[in-house]
């Protein structure tokens, strides 16, 4: 075997790292478990029930794939940000843009005789273009009108939302009066296909994964992500040493969208059937705490989207079973990315030990 | 409109930004002081539904103010200690807290959803709120639309006019020549990130005991706030004055966003609602414009006159953050 060391002599830090996170991941657990009892619901009985919701049958599983899919698309979409340096917290829009795009396609082809495979292929399209757009806006208003792309995104997030709203009780509303429960359900052929009495459709994880890889090469394997790494570490030097930082920051930017778009378009196609007024499910902004607890690294977006899906997935029947608001996920992932950053910090101030760097 | 219409309306305008106001100006103190607290957002909603909790409780919407605060208080702490301490991220760990905050906020408020409490009341002031035109639009307010605009004159006062002000801003500008006349840098960072906390946080009972009294959970309308006060922080230039005027333009928007759609039958309510934000874009983008190269290359071609006046007016708009924002201070 090439690879003879055993994981007894691996060095000391990476024994610390672990030892951290295990902390981390239990001071997480303490203090949802607290907020449990300051609820007034036991803590193991709610734990079980998230459990069993989420991986009790293979209608669940196949639920929390459905939303592990956009996860992933959205996570990966981040890295490319997050490697430039750079805050993507528009990403909700992006998903968002992506959405509309590929409803405005769907219905443009609604009478047209078209193999089901081209339109499907069609709507994914646009929905990219979309995600893409409203990507790019962000990014021209970082680089063009130095408005920081926190703020940037943080509004054309909420333009997006409206746009969704001004769609769904105007022009795409359901003959009749348009409601709050979105436009008009495509039929059947419109959607990816699905495995026989489940929801998620193997199309879409394909899409998903491919993603990630493509990503994956791309940061890791060209020179173009060497160049956006650099840019990402210290934009001035990489700038003096000729990377043209602007337009690798606007590129990050319209990669980053064209992931979103997708996330979008799945959302559509695989999983609503329409455009409704949430229908980016807040995938973006989860999106982001799955790319701070994993430190940005690709190998992990795979299996902690996944734990964060089913999360997601397992609350659901909280308010049903135990009376308990489904916001208790977000609670759980929220402190255990919080805790993780911290107990990165402690490493790092008092172990005098390098840990996980978090730009 | 009847102008008694208008006036009444203006009045709801200036108790609407009072909140808006407590948020933005205690960001600006805290990133005066070269702190980012970006939980904004998830500060409100959760010191809105804990304020909210204990004034039912109790009975008094004094505790429930002071509740405010305090949550607002141990959040900043929280972000003071990830990021001065341990040096964390700054943006990363007041994101966390954002969304965090919010989801503490809909979970912990269940059990007090719809229920009804106490509710702060008008508080005319005596003599002046007779005054025609003047007095209902100023002094026919309550408590905390009164402190929003004491807090606007105290907090400018204090940065721009005290000795402890120029300290402040010494210490966001240039820590380490801060450092040097004697300020304890870190000090003063976690200082005045808990003082901006604690008006945050002061900002959500001001919601939930006043402007939309009570707790509905995810359909309260406070989501979108925060981000706004923080956008306003900036479109203040750290200043509390423009700050406030950000604010007021803010919910005069709002406001026009209701009293216009009877006319604008076309456009679904939610949509007016949220025109202020392409407009925060478009006014953050006039701020920051004059901050960048190429705008300084156009002018350059421009002939001398019109240089003049266009560099002149975005001069006037421009913005700059503190020197330090978002840098963590190493002690040498």
């Amino acid at each position: 075997m090439l690879n003879k060391k055993s994981l007894w002599t691996m060095p000391v830090s990476f024994w610390h790292n672990i030892g951290f996170q295990v902390i981390a991941i239990i001071l997480a657990l303490a203090f949802t478990s607290l907020i449990l009892v300051m609820a007034g619901a036991p803590p193991l009985l709610a734990y079980k029930n998230i459990l069993e919701g989420a991986f009790s049958s293979s209608t669940q599983i196949s639920n929390v794939l459905v939303a592990w899919v956009p996860l992933l698309l959205a996570t990966t979409a981040l890295l490319v940000t997050f490697t430039a340096g750079l805050w993507n917290i528009g990403i909700e829009g992006q998903i968002t843009l992506g959405a509309i795009f590929t409803t405005g396609m769907l219905r443009l082809l609604l009478g047209s005789d078209l193999p089901p495979g081209i339109i499907i292929l069609l709507g994914f399209l646009a929905g990219m273009l979309g995600g893409a757009l409203w990507a790019f806006l962000a990014g021209a208003l970082k680089a063009f009108g130095g408005v920081n792309e926190i703020f940037g995104g943080l509004g054309l997030n909420f333009v997006a939302t409206a746009l969704t709203i001004y769609l769904i009780f105007g022009p795409w509303k359901r003959p009749g009066v348009g409601s709050m429960s979105g436009t008009v359900p495509f039929p059947p052929s419109f959607m990816l296909p699905t495995l026989s009495g489940l929801r998620i459709s193997l199309w879409a994880i394909a899409i998903g994964i491919g993603g990630l890889a493509i990503i994956y090469l791309l940061i890791q394997g060209t020179y173009f992500g060497l160049r956006l790494k650099a840019v990402g570490r210290n934009m001035r030097s990489s700038f003096l040493l000729g990377i043209p930082t602007t337009r690798y920051m606007i590129l990050s930017f319209i990669i980053c969208g064209i992931l979103a778009g997708t996330a979008g378009a799945i959302q559509v196609t695989g999983v609503y059937g329409r455009l409704i007024p949430s229908i980016s499910s807040g995938y973006g902004f989860l999106g982001l705490m799955v790319a701070m607890l994993i430190a940005y690294r690709a190998i992990w977006v795979i299996p902690v989207a996944f734990f964060f899906a089913a999360l997601n997935i397992g609350s659901i029947r909280l308010p049903i079973v135990l009376q308990l608001d489904s916001a208790l996920s977000g609670i759980l992932q929220g402190s255990l990315v919080l805790f993780v950053l911290m107990m990165s910090g402690i490493q790092q101030r008092f172990f005098n030990n390098k840990g996980e760097k978090h730009p | 409109m009847s102008t008694a219409l208008i006036i009444i309306g203006l009045a709801g305008v200036l108790s609407a930004a009072a909140p808006v106001i407590f948020a933005a100006i205690g960001e600006t103190l805290t990133e005066r002081a070269g702190v980012i607290n970006l939980s904004v957002n998830g500060t409100i909603i959760l010191s809105a539904m804990a304020g909210f909790a204990v004034a039912v409780t109790t009975g008094s919407t004094l505790l429930g103010f002071l509740m405010g605060m305090v949550v607002g208080a141990l959040v900043a702490l929280v972000i003071a200690f990830g990021s001065i301490t341990l040096k964390q991220s700054q943006v990363a760990v007041g994101f966390v807290l954002a969304l965090l905050a919010r989801d503490l906020a809909y979970f912990l408020g269940n059990p007090y959803m719809g229920s009804s409490g106490p509710r702060l009341s008008k508080l005319p002031i005596p003599y002046l709120s007779e005054i025609p035109i003047i007095g209902p639009m100023f002094f026919r307010q309550d408590i905390m639309t009164y402190f929003s605009f004491l807090l606007i004159i105290l907090s400018f006062v204090w940065i721009f006019k005290t000795r402890p002000g120029l300290m402040l801003q010494g210490v966001g500008e240039r820590p380490a020549a801060a450092f040097v006349r004697g300020a304890n840098v870190n000090r003063m960072r976690y200082f005045y990130t808990i003082l901006g906390g604690a008006l945050v946080g002061l900002a959500g009972p001001t919601f939930s005991l006043s402007i939309k009294a009570g707790w509905k959970g995810t359909i309260s309308g406070l989501d979108g706030i925060g981000w706004i006060a923080l956008a306003i922080t900036i479109f203040g230039g750290w200043n509390p004055l423009r700050a406030a005027f950000g604010a007021y333009l803010f919910a005069l928007l709002q406001w026009l966003g209701l009293v216009l759609q009877p006319s604008l039958p076309g456009i679904p309510s939610q949509v007016l609602q949220v025109a202020p934000f392409p407009l925060m874009i478009l006014t953050l983008l006039l701020v920051n414009i004059g901050n960048t190269e190429w705008v300084e290359r156009l002018l350059a071609g421009l002939p001398e006159k019109t240089r003049h006046f266009v560099a002149k007016l975005l001069r006037s708009l421009r913005v700059s953050p503190p020197a330090s924002l978002g840098v963590p201070f190493e002690q040498e």
